[in-house]
């Protein structure tokens, strides 16, 4: 049987909400995919958008880009300002043909370790039907850095 | 014409101005910028429907600066990216004459105030053809965009016109020439070509004035405006603002609301 394609995950997260989410899953004994690996960065503001692009352009097959919800951003606005970004970003990756099925945007709190749990799972699931990306591999491999 | 030539003749030989940035015959049918220094110059400058490039793009360069009090013959963009150079802090009230041609008339607008009304009164300007381009390219499935701008940014050359060319693009220091991190690769490759001009759309979002310069720069005809000129649609429609609508700061990525409206973050 052929082994069953398991695609590299890369995670963007926020040092205050999602990643001490992500560790209350742990410290939970809730069990999730182990496809991801987790990026911390001080606040999704954080999270320029060339990180998403260098992450599909090195090789992940999904990204998923995790912070506080509203209202909870450790800096005050760093998750709103991210949050426009997100929303023109997006329509341009849109725009230039890039899959948004593979991009995965979530709030998720220090207290929500089963969601973080869940949203793993499901994006993971996702881009495994999806398989790997192998458009914008293609064109990476033909790069030189 | 006349007209102009006697205004620019008047603002150089009064000392009003130093200089007179317009357009000045070029190759053929084609119109260059010209920079006219001296009184008896003013006749070389041209208006017509050959004039297309924004000039806004020299007025933060030092070597022009240097040369003093500058009045520019503006086309409906150049005014708004005079506003938004303003904005951002990048040009002075009393280093500027805007000489507008619209509609085939001169106005001197000496003021930002000035230049806000004008601008409030001309309709957006996005030509039928680059909105036709862009609403077929929305329609598009997500594999035909990826193949389009996979085969129009693989003929890319990094040459940087675009970025030269673009009023708005005027960091001292900008993020393709950043190599530590190397964001863009140097090399002109797929991907990073790709990377290239997303970075070029995302930091002209809500800045853009969507002069369209940037493609007419490219030497190998790549559409490079359409990828702006779809961001700041994507601002205007999101957010409701728009680059170079006014003096004052009003960058809609520099700022948020609390309610701001998305359906994709879970």
């Amino acid at each position: 049987m052929a082994e069953q394609f398991e695609p590299k995950m890369t995670a963007f997260v926020c040092n205050w909400c999602t990643y001490a989410g992500a560790d209350l899953t742990g410290t939970s004994r809730i069990k999730y995919q182990a496809n991801v690996r987790v990026i911390r960065l001080p606040c999704t503001g954080r999270i320029d958008f060339m990180m998403v692009l260098k992450a599909f352009s090195r090789g992940s097959d999904g990204v998923i880009i995790s912070g506080c919800h509203p209202n909870d951003c450790h800096y005050t606005s760093g998750n709103y300002h991210a949050r426009r970004r997100w929303m023109v970003f997006r329509d341009l990756l849109d725009f230039v043909g890039i899959d948004l099925e593979r991009v995965t945007f979530s709030w998720v709190s220090a207290a929500e370790g089963a969601k973080w749990a869940e949203l793993v799972n499901e994006a993971t699931n996702k881009v495994r039907a999806l398989g790997p990306y192998k458009e914008i591999q293609q064109l990476a491999a033909v790069g030189i850095d | 014409m006349e007209e102009l030539h006697n205004k620019a003749k008047e603002l150089l030989s009064s000392g009003a101005v130093k200089v007179v940035m317009g357009y000045g015959k070029g190759t053929g049918e084609s119109r260059r910028p010209i920079f006219v220094r001296m009184a008896e110059r003013a006749s070389d400058l041209v208006v017509d429907s050959g004039c297309t490039q924004n000039l806004a793009t020299y007025l933060t360069k030092a070597e022009v600066c240097a040369l003093g009090r500058m009045a520019i013959v503006a086309i409906p963009s150049t005014l708004r990216s005079i506003l938004q150079l303003a904005a951002e802090k990048q040009l002075r009230e009393e280093n500027v004459i805007a000489l507008a041609v619209i509609d085939g008339q001169l106005r001197e607008l000496a003021t930002f105030d000035a230049i806000e009304q004008a601008v409030a009164t001309i309709p957006d300007a996005i030509s039928e053809a680059d909105r036709t381009m862009i609403d077929k390219l929305v329609a598009m499935s997500v594999a035909e965009r990826r193949a389009f701008w996979a085969a129009e940014l693989n003929r890319c050359v990094k040459c940087y016109a675009c970025r030269s060319s673009c009023p708005m693009c005027y960091c001292e220091r900008c993020t393709m020439d950043c190599n530590r991190p190397q964001w863009i690769p140097v090399a002109s490759h797929a991907i990073g070509n790709i990377e290239y001009h997303m970075v070029r759309a995302m930091h002209l979002a809500g800045r853009c004035v969507e002069c369209g310069t940037c493609g007419k720069a490219c030497p190998i005809g790549i559409p490079v405006h359409l990828l702006t000129f779809f961001a700041e649609d994507s601002v205007r429609r999101q957010f409701g603002q728009k680059g170079g609508a006014s003096a004052k700061l009003d960058y809609a990525m520099s700022t948020f609301k609390p309610d701001d409206k998305e359906e994709f973050i879970r």
